[in-house]
């Protein structure tokens, strides 16, 4: 059977929803792939929203909002770019990257909006469907994509994505002026200890773990996760399971 | 499907008889979410929670899924890839009404004056309008003086009224006791939302802020100029403009005259007709024609566009008064040599030397240089060539998607006068719909924060556009001000501690749509 990519796409209402609108009105055709959920702002695409797309079994998510400069919401559509961009890059680390397109289409370009989706949808039908058809990889990467989730709704993520563009551009709270480049390392560095560390959590969520253990599960040095389990510990995220013989296990105790 | 007691299928929902149905059926079945799965909410979500409301269901309560843009008129040969796409989109609608909650409207004043920008035809005609009906209206004109475009020319099809009949009405604006004229003006800043915009007007650097209920754009367009077409020079080789002046002074003294139409326009960089230019050169070449019969007139044309009765009328006119129609290609465009045109006539298959001494050009109106600003400032959508794009092109042809903002005139498209003034008048009484109340209903559907969840980290005020939230100076939290909110759900997307709703747009409503499209885990 030919593979037929399931799409969603989330449209902002002035612009990319009234582009797909106007397609239609100009009865411009393209594939039938892609469902829309409209929204007001492409701001309003909170992270989460794609993960949970590709842990429901979604092959590719398109997000589609005013050109930059033109959004109805004054600033939505950066706020979007910030959050998409973080967002591939946490994909990234579980090779989903690829799959997240983030565009511009105005009211005037339902051509534009036919042709994204189009290609959108050739690109993912190349790639295939989405590793979570591997019964294989279903597993590890529902563990990974949930890790990712949780990372995403957890606090400090989000407060250094929503600050990004006052720490780039006013300065944080210090008076100090960070450049992109450097706030690229510190968000990647937060990204990639967030997503281990609710990596942590997913493995022990039900039945308490010993650090050799989950290092051996996720893959990680034991050094190191016992560095996070310290910082989940003290977020309050974690806590002592039981000790057998001298030997502790943790579990994950939620807020 | 879960939770749907009836389902009816109708020709035309959105027809009389299909509101009915929607109202009669509410009652009838006792139905306490209503899903339309038709067309775009962008144009017919308003119609459909009227009729909700007239029911006594909260209008919040229902749910439109389009599947008319995005299926049927998008996958007209996959019928039934299209029917799969169209049933997951009707799931995950009704899913997400099932999720649906009551809002209530909010209520804002309204201050009963307007602005209109730009003092053309277009622009008076509004404000004359508005002012008329006894409202204060206050017009931006960047000249020094009022009038536009219409100032420039000599007369005006098809009545060939002298254009100073047309620009009496200045006289009576300028001395209106309910206008505010702002002469050598621009608009130098806007905030605000339906009702209650805030202006600010520079004047020579001078700055004075308004307060108006409503905006009306009339900046209407420029001619393009000429230069590089057809060897335009200035002198013998002219625009269709520079012939208004020579014709307003009488000097016309050529007796060879060739108008060339279509420069510049319906070509791959401008693909649009401009509408007015066929009219205005048939104008000027009768009024050539009859002043002096003698003098030969042929207007080299890809396409003459003269709609309706009357100014097909006025081109049999013309034809009548022995002005010569010479059709050319594209392809080979007539070429300018000394003392004669060469146009190629693709009936007899050879060129033509057609001697002149005078050529005019008709080139198109193009979009003012400063619309992009002014739309960035105002927040409404400019077109593929820079001429602002209304709400809808049948429905709500002089609206913007902005609530309280109205185009007229070639702001618009290339209008000529007749066209202008009516859409103008639309404008104006667009306008007094929302001036003449003392009270507005603006959209329930705002951000909102939960105490419960929020640490007052102050994400949310930085974040926020319109500085619609601020800190509670009792409890430290965070609070919106629901006026001023739009519901953009910027917030929502970035708090930290996930305390912002995003009503109608909800985290568990969104999920529930990706979650009945994508399956279960």
């Amino acid at each position: 059977m030919v593979f037929e990519p399931k799409i969603l796409g989330f449209l902002c209402n002035w612009c990319s929803y009234a582009g797909a609108d106007l397609a239609g009105v100009s009865r411009i055709q393209y594939p039938t792939n892609i469902r829309v959920i409209r929204v007001m702002c492409s701001g309003r695409v909170d992270p989460a929203f794609v993960v949970e797309a590709f842990i429901h079994g979604i092959d590719g998510v398109l997000v589609l909002g005013c050109h930059l400069g033109d959004c109805h919401y004054i600033s939505g559509n950066y706020e979007a770019e910030i959050k998409m961009k973080m967002l591939s890059k946490m994909l990234g680390l579980v090779g989903l990257s690829e799959r997240l397109r983030l565009d511009w289409v105005s009211a005037a370009e339902g051509n534009i909006f036919a042709q994204f989706v189009s290609e959108f949808t050739e690109h993912i039908r190349t790639l295939g469907p989405s590793p979570l058809k591997d019964k294989k990889k279903k597993d590890d990467l529902i563990d990974n994509l949930n890790a990712i989730n949780n990372a995403l709704c957890d606090q400090r993520l989000r407060a250094l994505v929503a600050r990004q563009r006052i720490i780039t551009t006013e300065g944080n709270v210090y008076e100090e002026l960070v450049n992109t480049e450097k706030f690229e390392v510190l968000l990647d560095d937060a990204l990639e200890k967030e997503f281990t560390r609710h990596k942590i959590l997913e493995k022990i969520k039900v039945k308490g773990k010993s650090v050799p253990e989950i290092a051996k599960e996720i893959e990680v040095e034991p050094h190191i996760v016992l560095r996070h389990i310290v910082t989940l510990r003290a977020r309050g995220l974690v806590d002592v399971d039981e000790i057998n013989e001298e030997i502790p296990t943790f579990i994950s105790i939620g807020k | 499907m879960p939770n749907v007691v009836f389902s009816q299928d109708n020709l035309y929902t959105c027809s009389e008889v299909g509101l009915t149905e929607i109202r009669e059926n509410i009652k009838e079945h006792n139905l306490n979410r209503v899903i339309v799965a038709s067309c775009s909410p962008r144009t017919h979500e308003p119609l459909f929670r009227s009729a909700c409301q007239e029911a006594g269901l909260n209008p919040y309560l229902f749910e439109m899924v389009n599947i008319r843009d995005q299926c049927s008129w998008v996958h007209m040969k996959e019928n039934e890839k299209a029917t799969l796409k169209a049933k997951d989109l009707i799931r995950m609608g009704v899913e997400k009404a099932t999720l649906l909650e009551p809002l209530e409207k909010i209520k804002v004043e309204v201050t009963p004056s307007a602005v209109v920008i730009g003092g053309g035809i277009a622009g008076m005609t509004a404000a004359l309008n508005l002012a008329n009906q006894d409202f204060e209206t206050n017009i931006i004109e960047k000249e020094s003086e009022l009038g536009g475009l219409v100032n420039k020319l000599n007369k005006i099809y098809p009545t060939n009224e002298d254009t100073s009949q047309l620009l009496s009405i200045i006289d009576v604006i300028e001395n209106h006791k309910n206008l505010k004229i702002f002469k050598s003006a621009t608009l130098e800043k806007v905030d605000g939302f339906i009702g209650n915009y805030n202006i600010s007007i520079n004047q020579d650097n001078n700055i004075t802020e308004i307060k108006v209920g409503t905006i009306i754009v009339a900046t209407g367009a420029v001619p393009l100029p000429p230069d590089g077409y057809y060897n335009y020079n200035g002198k013998n080789i002219i625009s269709q403009l520079e012939l208004e002046q020579i014709l307003k002074e009488d000097k016309v003294a050529a007796k060879s005259i060739a108008m060339i139409q279509c420069v510049g326009c319906r070509n791959e960089e401008r693909k649009y007709c401009s509408n007015i230019c066929c009219m205005s050169a048939l104008k000027n070449a009768t009024l050539i024609k009859e002043k002096d019969p003698d003098c030969n007139v042929t207007i080299l044309f890809r396409d003459i566009q003269t709609l309706g009765t009357r100014y097909e009328n006025y081109y049999r006119r013309a034809r009548e008064l022995g002005i010569i129609f010479m059709k050319y290609v594209p392809d080979k465009p007539p070429l300018i040599k000394d003392d004669y045109i060469e146009v190629y006539n693709e009936f007899m298959n050879q060129d033509i030397g057609l001697p002149y001494d005078l050529i005019v050009l008709s080139t198109p109106l193009i979009a003012n240089e400063d619309s992009e600003t002014i739309a960035k400032m105002l927040k409404v959508p400019l077109e593929e060539n820079h001429f602002f794009l209304e709400a809808h092109v049948k429905l709500r042809p002089v609206d913007f998607a902005t609530d309280g903002i109205f185009v007229c005139g070639s702001a618009h498209w290339p209008a000529d006068i007749a066209e202008s003034v009516s859409q103008a008048n639309a404008a104006a009484s667009r306008a007094s719909t929302i001036l003449s109340k003392d009270m507005l209903e603006v959209e329930g559907s705002t951000a909102e924060v939960d105490d419960n969840l929020c640490v007052g980290c102050e994400v949310c005020i930085t974040l926020c556009p319109y500085n619609a939230i601020s800190k509670d100076e009792e409890t430290d939290l965070a609070v919106v001000n629901k006026v001023v909110c739009k519901g953009c759900g910027v917030c929502g997307a970035s708090c930290p501690e996930n305390a912002i709703i995003i009503h109608h747009f909800t985290k568990n409503q969104i999920l529930s749509e990706i979650i009945t499209y994508g399956g279960e885990v």
